[in-house]
């Protein structure tokens, strides 16, 4: 059986190569701090189960301190040019599509079809996870047909992925940091807390009220947190999963999906999504960047909205079938 | 812990007063833990091992980034560029209608796992926001720098509900797999397929919501620069600054 244990391998080796590729790269003045912080993170992935959960705690504050005080670096691997880029996009033409979509075509094949394939009763894939695995492979598969049609360096595919997050930098552990202090939450009872302060001061006793109260809960939680991410599991916890899905007896897949694009209406609006709103404000050179809601932040309003009040309208229609 | 007091809470005021304050989000999360187990009842010790023991569980939330590797591989092979020809080849006249057909393209996309394809820095700064507004002033002539900024703001908004509302379709993105891990601790396994069919109807809302809002755009900045016109103290600047390359 191919577990996810496999994936958290490779990952660890991809991520041990950012670390090795980023000590060696001269033009990054904060070089051993890129090296320090995808260090642990391989770390993380290659022997997470056998730190113990203190260790691993240890390794998250080590992760903070490295990345998140005093920030990474960004590396300089050697790239293409533009005018070869351009040279290479009519040379390859609209292949370079097909190579990009054997990731998820892969992903889809395996999520469909190698998940019901067994041998003698073993699965072939770990059933909990076999979506992941899927884009695992697909990632080496894509990667096999891309390196086949463009013949890079052998490093190339190592050196590009650092290029690349690097530039996403410290935010790439910022969901699973948030996913994790979803579960702290969870933990010290804060969901309970608000779902009582929900309980004490929403009306939840009709369907619909309380539709209405996830879906906005989750919006304006979001809009606090700035990620849909740390508001999720709060206010499923809270309303979702004892009041919509206990009580009501709503479908868990309606409510959790249409439930967390609620909270997305709620990314829209606010300047702690710091990625989304504030960033592209500033790529845009807008006069208004540094106001707390600025031009691109305006512009989603209506849409965040209008969004939100359908997100209501199809929960309640679809999750009590 | 379990029967959290209001005290709890203060996790959550740690989280809005530090990105209040613009402190590294890493660092603000790792007080809100710390914060959150301590007035919860736990040692720091406990509150530590409870963090490492998620993080480590939520490991799989990061493993997306393998797909770095190839994506970077495809974008140094001219991905980017093809893109951008392909785009080109499509003759829009209007802000709006260029705008939707970005829509419709971020959507997609986002919908089948390319997320990482298109992006503000990629994709709106030097592509988007420039085409956007150079079809304007071929409908309108000159604009103001109102509606210059207005035209740019839409394009990053594109740009964040095109991929928000098209991600969740793709069955192996972060947040459908958080959906996943959630229910899984509760005792409800649900497959990722489950999750990204029911994001399909709002992305059809969303679609049909800000598809409108864009063509309604068109005729706001009409009437804008018509507007602006009319006065001769609001003329519009033909110097309008183009984006610093």
């Amino acid at each position: 059986m191919i577990t996810i244990q496999w994936l958290y391998v490779l990952a660890g080796l991809v991520f041990g190569a950012f670390a090795v590729l980023s000590a060696r790269d001269p033009a990054n003045p904060k070089r051993l701090r890129n090296t320090g912080f995808w260090g642990l993170l391989s770390l993380s992935f290659l022997f997470g189960d056998l730190l113990g959960d203190l260790g691993n705690g240890l390794l998250v504050v080590a992760l903070v301190v490295v990345g998140g005080i005093g920030g990474l670096g960004l590396g300089r691997p050697a790239t293409t040019t533009p005018e070869q880029r351009r040279e290479g996009s009519s040379r390859w033409g609209n292949k370079l599509f097909l190579c990009a979509l054997t990731i998820p075509a892969v992903t889809l094949f395996g999520a469909l079809v190698l998940k019901e394939i067994e041998f003698g009763g073993v699965p072939l894939l770990e059933p909990k996870q076999a979506t992941l695995i899927s884009l695992g492979m697909g990632v080496l598969v894509a990667l096999a047909v891309t390196s086949a049609l463009t013949r890079p360096p052998p490093l190339a595919p190592l050196q590009e992925g650092r290029r690349l997050i690097d530039t996403v930098g410290w935010a790439a552990i910022l969901p699973q940091m948030l996913a994790s202090l979803g579960a702290v939450f969870a933990l010290a009872g804060v969901g309970e807390v608000i779902g009582g302060l929900a309980g004490d001061y929403l009306p939840l006793g009709t369907r619909l009220a309380a539709v209405v109260a996830y879906c906005l809960g989750m919006a304006m939680f979001t809009f606090i947190m700035g990620n849909a991410f740390a508001a999720f599991p709060v206010m499923t916890a809270a309303i979702g999963l004892p009041i919509l899905i206990g009580r009501f007896g709503g479908d868990p897949a309606v409510v959790c999906a249409i439930g967390m694009l609620a909270g997305f209406c709620g990314t829209l609006t606010t300047p702690m999504a710091a990625n989304f709103n504030v960033v592209p404000a500033n790529l845009l050179e807008l006069p208004d960047r540094h106001a707390p809601f600025n031009g691109v932040i305006r512009a989603q309003v209506p849409t965040a909205a209008l969004v939100l009040l359908a997100n209501m309208v199809l929960m309640f229609l679809l999750a009590f079938r | 812990m379990g029967e959290g007091s209001i005290l709890t809470l203060l996790g959550i005021a740690v989280v809005v007063v530090g990105f209040m304050a613009r402190i590294n989000p890493l660092a603000v999360i790792l007080a809100a833990a710390l914060v959150t187990g301590i007035t919860g009842g736990l040692t720091l010790p406990e509150t530590l091992a409870a963090l490492g023991k998620a993080f480590n569980d939520n490991r799989y939330v990061s493993a997306v980034w393998l797909v770095l590797p190839v994506i970077g591989l495809l974008e140094r092979s001219g991905l980017q560029e093809r893109a951008r020809a392909l785009i080109g080849r499509i003759r829009a006249a209007t802000a709006g209608r260029l705008l939707l057909i970005y829509l419709v393209f971020r959507q997609i996309g986002a919908a089948v796992g390319l997320k990482d394809i298109a992006g503000h820095p990629q994709m709106v700064r030097p592509l988007v926001a420039p085409m956007a507004e150079a079809a304007a002033e071929n409908r309108l002539g000159p604009i103001s720098e109102r509606t210059r900024f207005r035209i740019r703001s839409h394009s990053a908004a594109v740009d964040n509900i095109g991929l928000f509302f098209g991600e969740d379709i793709f069955i192996a993105i972060a947040s459908i797999l958080l959906i996943k891990g959630f229910l899984e601790q509760n005792g409800i396994i649900v497959e990722p397929l489950q999750l990204s069919v029911w994001a399909i109807p709002t992305a059809l809302a969303a679609f049909a919501i800000h598809g409108t809002r864009l063509l309604l755009l068109d005729r706001r900045l009409k009437r804008e620069t018509a507007a602006e016109a009319a006065l001769p103290d609001a003329a519009p600047e033909p110097a309008a600054p183009e984006l610093a390359r």
